[in-house]
């Protein structure tokens, strides 16, 4: 529950400062995003099966966070960094998908 | 990825219903944990990112994604459109500026005709006149004054600088108007005019009636065929009788730069 309210008051506050982004972070945010969102639901994924854990949370967050940051800029310096973004994306939604699917089927049985 | 390592075994449910829900439940419900709190604070990372990079991208969606040559392009198009629509606020300010001094004029124009208008119906008799003037009163009692007295009454008062004149508040007298003996009284432009006669003209007053009473002027005259002229000084006198005008038979307008000679 206060997760969720925690979910609320970061959008909120976003909402109401509505701060530029740093021009350094501009190619790194949407990346971070999605990296951050697969985290989410994987932790919830372990919810469901009984085996969450908030520091292999904390860390595999902060870790995929950081992993999309990396590849991006990499990706940057290659000159491919449209590409790998790209690819960064569609493996992110995958994995967001089997989750998503996994959680599922623990709920539903189907 | 989160939570490869089974640590924490939830208890079973009380009701034998699928333990998933109810751990989903469990962690639904208000109250403070380790995990709780840390959950909180990424989520409020995750949703503070989100929210902030959706806004920037709504501000400059557009341009964000564009590469160098494309920028240019834009901006390229941004600096054709700029100057077309400067062209066209330089078009449209002269057609402004060409409407109101166009304007200007017709209103001057108009203002001109007007007053020229008022002056010839003035002069013409054909609009009513007020100003200071004089009235002349002429008694006959003997039927001595003649039409070519009155005549030269109107003649004197002309001289006198009289802007407009009329006879017994009936007959404005204007430049074509002709003065003849009639029966009983004197005709006007065909109007009988019985005496006495009052003329009423505007002009400068003290000029009008200075020009009646020297010696030897109408007043002189007047007297001696046996009439009686009063000449009363009025600061405001209103002729209202109207000259109807005829349309000229046989004079036209001559073309302004034809010659004097034919």
């Amino acid at each position: 529950m206060i997760a969720t309210i925690g979910l609320f008051v970061g959008v909120i506050v976003g909402l109401l400062l509505q701060p530029s982004v740093p021009l350094w972070l501009q190619p790194y945010l949407p990346i971070a995003v999605v990296a951050a969102l697969d985290a989410v639901f994987g932790g919830l994924r372990a919810l469901v099966d009984g085996i969450f854990d908030d520091r292999v949370f904390v860390v595999s967050f902060i870790g995929n966070v950081l992993v999309a940051a990396v590849i991006v800029y990499l990706g940057d310096q290659l000159g491919v960094g449209a590409q790998l973004s790209t690819g960064v994306v569609v493996v992110l939604g995958i994995r967001i998908f089997s989750n998503m699917a996994a959680i599922r089927r623990r709920l539903f049985k189907a | 990825m989160a939570a490869t390592t089974p640590q924490k075994k939830p208890a079973k449910g009380p009701k034998p219903r699928n333990p998933a829900w109810h751990r989903l439940s469990r962690a639904f419900r208000l109250y403070v944990s380790r995990a709780q709190i840390a959950g909180a604070a990424l989520l409020a990372v995750l949703g503070f990112a989100a929210t902030i990079q959706v806004q920037a991208l709504r501000t400059d969606d557009e341009f964000a994604s564009a590469n160098k040559p494309q920028l240019i392009q834009m901006l390229d198009g941004l600096q054709q459109r700029t100057r077309r629509l400067e062209a066209e606020i330089g078009e449209l300010e002269q057609a402004k500026s060409d409407l109101v001094s166009g304007a200007d004029r017709t209103r001057t124009a108009v203002e001109q005709a007007q007053s020229r208008a008022e002056t010839l119906g003035i002069l013409a008799g054909t609009l009513p006149a007020g100003g200071p003037g004089i009235r002349l009163t002429i008694s006959d009692t003997q039927s001595a004054v003649t039409a070519s007295l009155v005549l030269n009454t109107i003649e004197e008062l002309r001289d006198a600088g009289a802007e407009s004149i009329e006879v017994n508040d009936r007959v404005r007298v204007v430049a074509g108007s002709y003065v003849l003996d009639g029966q009983g009284g004197i005709l006007v432009d065909g109007t009988l005019i019985p005496p006495p006669y009052t003329i009423d003209a505007i002009g400068e007053t003290r000029t009008l009636a200075t020009a009646m009473r020297i010696p030897g002027g109408v007043v002189d005259e007047v007297s001696q065929k046996g009439g009686l002229v009063a000449v009363l000084e009025r600061p405001s006198i209103q002729i209202d009788s109207l000259h109807r005008p005829a349309a000229p038979r046989y004079a036209r307008p001559a073309p302004e730069n034809s010659g004097t000679d034919n």
